[in-house]
């Protein structure tokens, strides 16, 4: 009980504080306001001054006129779907749904539409209906590149490593770089990182005139190849050359922030991803950057975290369960919670990454068995994995 | 603050009570520009003129997209403030309004059909405050029509919320603050040859404290649920211009004491007069008849624990500086002098239906 005045003094003060925050904290978010210039600048609209949102514009005013033209709609929705997947911004990609309605709902929508439904439904995670779409386009098209890609990457994320493979192959007529960085992509997660690597680096190095994408691709692939292996040297080459082509690339800037912070440079992760933090996976890397250099804002970023996940629970969405497990893993401190989104996640993806914060969370909380989908896989592709490895030789140990 | 990339979002709330609907519908301006075009300049900024300018087709351009049903028939849409406010992907408009009923709120009917023709990834979440219980619910453009039966509400929601009511209210109602601590401010002391005098012992300090704060819990809980049940029944003005002259007397006391030793007599007849006070919040919030105990046993624990919060960050700071001079002299003084000033100005306006000052 309290014994002195001063005891008495700080529980009351503390009992204050409680109840006020309990009872006001919520009401002091958010107030409504008028502001007081007319000239007060309240958002600012992405693309700005970039010459695409005219291009945009234009095409959206002429489709306006005739909303059922296919070839307009299709160009609109690509050209959004594009900006939608650099920026890592959803809203693009509702808007690519929504010129694409007068066939959306359709069964056997035109052979365009197909594989741009299948784009925007991968993004919304609904990988089933994404892959049912590309099958259906493949029967028509077999020889449709973006198809046969499109359904690697997503069997990938789905562990599904033989028929992602099958669904590299066919592209060899077409792009041998493209085809070999398919399966070089997935050959490295199937116990032939090292040979994946050097075959990859060499038909890079042979190639001649290639895309940017294309070339950012490849870089990219090599560079996590090169990480899982330990090849830490290489991989920060490869990363930093990829960069040098697009240091817009969400993808691309997540996982070199990942790297960054295995190898502990927390500087170099707030650099790479300063200006970028308006994509929910950038700024949780930033927090963890922030957590590694014991920074004074990180609780403020905390809250920001928090509230963006808050409102995508909101809309009914958990498209984002893996990062959220790592936030409440790492920077919540609540190993039994983060345990269960990891699981959760598992269930819908199964990347490296996906497999590394089951692990991890498994750890946590103690409890050996939740890791066990993971120890399975492991055993069963024989993946070339440092860290994986290295929890799961911890796992066994325990 | 960065603003997050998220999928497209409006917030539409609904407050019902008793026969009236307020709404607030905040909107992001991301998604107006990209339906009807907000900047008019294409610097690809939006400023506070900018969306000024366009008040008129902002609101006819969303409401064209909501209906509001009371059973089967459909309710008016006013528009009332247009203001802004900011969720975490950016800026919002924030649209309020009024709706109007043709028939007896049993059931109300919402049907949203906002972007889901420019974006069908758009959603509205939907939240209905009805009677301090709330409702949520997602509309889609699967599920653009979402319907809540009034009465079906949960009993635990509501007695969090009443609860919060309470506390809520005697943090914002100064003036209980205001009576409650101008009987406290001399407990540390006591009356001697026309002096406050330190009393040096904690023991008689808390147990004065506690007989005050007690008396005047008893009795507004007396009036507050009499006047709930509806057993007595006064005019608003009078009673708030009673609990604004039982401030005034109780801080006149502290510096012309008539009663020294049986503060809690006054606590305990002032009261009765607060009790009525709070039982006209309590009918302003709307009661749910089927709850009507449960939400009133909510909102007089809500506001016993703001009272008691209060006091035990008064008590120990009290008690802690009384033997200063300023306590006695500053503190007790000009403090109960400064809240005379105030108690007054909130008599003559509430008495005479006057607005003196901004507060």
């Amino acid at each position: 009980m309290i014994r002195s005045y001063g005891q008495l003094f700080k529980f009351g003060m503390g009992l204050v504080i409680t109840v006020f925050t309990l009872v006001f904290g919520p009401a002091l978010l958010a107030v409504p306001f008028i502001p007081d210039k007319d000239e007060q600048i309240l958002e600012r609209l992405p693309l700005a001054a970039d010459p695409v949102s005219r291009e945009l514009r234009a095409l959206r005013n002429k489709l306006n006129t005739n909303p059922d033209r296919l070839e307009l709609a299709v160009k609109l929705a690509q050209q959004y779907i594009a900006i939608g997947k650099t920026e890592s911004d959803p809203r693009f990609y509702g808007y690519a749904q929504g010129v694409l309605m007068p066939w959306w709902n359709s069964k056997e929508p035109p052979s365009e539409v197909l594989l741009l439904r299948a784009l925007i439904l991968q993004n919304r995670h609904d990988f089933d209906s994404a892959l049912q779409d590309l099958e259906l386009l493949l029967r028509r098209e077999p020889k449709n590149t973006q198809a046969w890609l499109t359904r690697a990457v997503i069997l990938q994320v789905r562990a599904r490593y033989d028929d992602a493979q099958l669904s590299c192959l066919p592209l060899m007529e077409s792009d041998t770089l493209l085809a070999g960085t398919c399966l070089s992509n997935i050959s490295s997660l199937t116990g032939h990182a090292v040979k994946s690597y050097d075959f990859l680096y060499d038909a890079l190095s042979g190639a001649g005139v290639i895309s940017a994408d294309q070339r950012l691709w490849s870089l990219t692939v090599l560079a996590e190849i090169a990480a899982r292996l330990g090849k830490n040297k290489e991989a920060n080459y490869f990363f930093t050359e990829a960069l040098k082509i697009r240091r817009q690339d969400a993808y691309l800037l997540a996982a070199y922030a990942d790297f960054l912070l295995d190898e502990k440079r927390p500087v170099q992760v707030m650099a790479l991803l300063s200006g970028r933090t308006r994509i929910d996976s950038l700024l949780l890397r930033l927090a963890l950057a922030k957590q590694q250099l014991a920074a004074n804002d990180l609780p403020d970023i905390l809250a920001q975290i928090k509230a963006r996940f808050e409102a995508s629970r909101l809309r009914g969405e958990s498209l984002h369960q893996g990062d959220e497990a790592r936030f409440t893993l790492y920077l919540l401190k609540q190993p039994q919670q983060a345990l269960r989104l990891a699981q959760a996640n598992w269930a819908l993806q199964r990347e490296p990454k996906d497999a590394r914060i089951l692990l991890e969370s498994a750890i946590a909380a103690n409890n050996a068995a939740a890791a066990q989908p993971v120890i399975e896989m492991l055993a069963k592709t024989g993946m070339e994995h440092l860290q994986l490895r290295r929890l799961a030789a911890r796992l066994e140990k325990n | 603050m960065v603003f997050a990339h998220k999928a497209s979002d409006s917030y539409l709330a609904l407050k019902i009570s008793g026969p009236t609907i307020k709404g607030q519908w905040d909107i992001a301006l991301r998604d107006l520009d990209y339906a009807i075009s907000l900047d008019t300049n294409d610097d690809s900024a939006i400023t506070w003129g900018e969306l000024r300018k366009k008040r008129e087709s902002v609101s006819t351009y969303a409401f064209s997209h909501l209906q509001i049903f009371a059973g089967s028939l459909r309710c008016r849409i006013s528009p009332a403030d247009y203001m802004v406010d900011t969720h975490t992907d950016g800026a919002y408009a924030v649209l309020q309004f009024e709706v109007d009923c043709p028939e007896q709120l049993a059931a109300i009917s919402v049907n949203y059909t906002l972007f889901f023709d420019l974006d069908p990834q758009h959603r509205g979440l939907l939240r209905v405050d009805y009677q301090g219980a709330t409702h949520t619910a997602l509309l889609s453009p699967a599920q653009n029509l979402q319907k809540f039966e009034l009465n079906q509400l949960k009993s635990g929601t509501a007695f969090l919320q009443y609860l919060q009511e309470g506390i809520r209210h005697i943090w914002t109602g100064y003036d209980h603050i205001m009576f409650l601590l101008s009987l406290l401010l001399p407990a540390v002391l006591y009356r001697q040859a026309k002096q406050w005098q330190s009393e040096l012992r904690f023991r008689p300090v808390l147990m004065e404290v506690i007989k005050i704060v007690t008396a005047f819990t008893i009795a507004h809980s007396i009036t507050l649920c009499l006047a709930t049940l509806g057993v007595i029944s006064l005019p608003s003005r009078w009673v708030e211009s009673a609990i604004a002259a039982s401030v005034i007397l109780a801080a006149l006391n502290n510096l012309y004491p008539l009663i020294s030793n049986k503060l809690w007599l006054v606590a305990f007849g002032f009261g009765l007069i607060h009790g009525l006070g709070f039982a006209n919040v309590l009918k302003d919030l709307g009661l749910p008849q089927h709850m009507l105990l449960l939400t009133l046993l909510a909102f007089n624990l809500g506001v016993e624990i703001g009272q008691l919060t209060i006091v035990s960050g008064f008590l120990p700071a009290a008690f802690w500086l009384r033997q200063t001079w300023w306590y006695r002299k500053l503190l007790v003084s000009l403090g109960s002098g400064l809240i005379a000033i105030i108690a007054s100005i909130w008599l003559l306006e509430r008495s005479l239906n006057l607005r003196l000052i901004n507060w």
